[in-house]
């Protein structure tokens, strides 16, 4: 698991890597859905358990000794959550830069000087 | 060119903070303290048997409202921004015989997928969530295929308000009837594992659904329309 943490920092670094560097808003905004993703990925591996299944109670699993069977529910959950509100603001972010599109007719960041010092 | 060396030292920073985080990373072997309790008392407590939909819906449910409402603003700052180009109506070209003919077919099975999966969304790997971006994506191929908006907006805001409407009055309605805000056991909690079962969750889940989905398709509407 400790690679799979790996990875999901890897994603977050390319992520905030593209949104550092990249001029292209689409591409800025596809840097942020990166870092949401990588959070997601650090967040299962923290609740992962080595040789158990889903929490879900169904015949496959014995109600009984669920405690050694089921993996950790809790970062599911928040994962779940983290998800859908991900979305909202992705898709918040795409229609910020359809109107920016309209104003200026340029992807490029960099014609969008109003708010440097 | 020293903006680019700022970045980059921003970059190796970040690299520093998450070392430790990598290099220290502990597997655990068991659960969590709180995780112990649900799981335990879980089954017996909501009569869920997907433990995942018994913490977010009863357990954590007031997050979850908290989180219907996040998506609320979300789509309410979307219309907001995209709601000025109503006027103007564009001539859209006519989609393609393939794709007209294709969501007639897949239109009607894609939304009884997504009410499948909230329905269920107790019992197996799904819930309102997963249902409602399901059904948001079936009407996204009906948006796709009839180039005319053929939504019909009242019952699109009359799902979305009726559904959110619902889920805070059931909540409620717990702190009468049962324990506390949001609490499932205002229904009998049934056989363990049936469709029936785990009190109000199915209701609540659907509440869910529904109330996601109308408003994912809100989202898409008015991307669409600008």
């Amino acid at each position: 698991m400790k690679i799979i943490t790996g990875l999901g920092f890897i994603l977050i670094f390319i992520g905030i890597w593209a949104m550092l560097t990249r001029k292209n808003m689409i591409k800025i905004v596809i840097g942020f859905s990166l870092i949401d993703t990588g959070i997601h990925i650090i967040m299962v591996s923290i609740g992962y358990i080595k040789g158990r299944t889903a929490p879900i109670l169904n015949s496959a699993v014995d109600k009984a000794r669920a405690l050694t069977e089921v993996v950790d529910p809790v970062p599911s959950v928040l994962v779940l959550t983290a998800i859908v509100i991900g979305l909202a603001v992705t898709a918040l972010l795409l229609v910020y830069v359809v109107k920016l599109y309209k104003y200026k007719k340029s992807m490029n960041i960099d014609d969008y000087g109003e708010l440097k010092w | 060119m020293g903006k680019r060396i700022l970045i980059w030292i921003i970059l190796a920073l970040f690299i520093y903070i998450s070392l430790p985080f990598i290099s220290d990373f502990i597997p655990s072997h068991e659960l969590s303290y709180v995780s112990q309790k649900y799981v335990t008392d879980g089954p017996k407590e909501v009569g869920a048997q997907n433990l995942v939909t018994a913490i977010i819906v009863t357990y954590r449910g007031l997050d979850t409202l908290g989180e219907v409402v996040v998506l609320f603003i979300a789509t309410a700052g979307i219309g907001f921004l995209l709601s000025r180009s109503r006027g103007k109506k564009k001539k859209r070209r006519e989609s393609s015989i393939i794709l007209q003919t294709g969501t007639k077919i897949l239109f009607p099975l894609i939304i009884m997928f997504g009410i499948y999966v909230f329905i269920n969304g107790h019992l197996t790997p799904g819930g309102g969530f997963q249902g409602g971006v399901v059904i948001a994506s079936g009407i996204l191929i009906l948006l796709l295929a009839l180039p005319d908006n053929p939504l019909h907006e009242f019952l699109l805001s009359f799902t979305e308000s009726i559904s959110g409407f619902a889920y805070v009055l059931i909540g409620a309605l717990g702190l009468v009837v049962a324990a506390g805000f949001l609490d499932n056991k205002i229904l009998p909690l049934g056989k363990f594992g049936q469709l029936f079962s785990a009190g109000a969750i199915p209701i609540i889940y659907s509440l869910i659904g529904l109330k996601v989905g109308a408003e994912l398709v809100n989202i898409l509407k008015h991307l669409k329309n600008d």
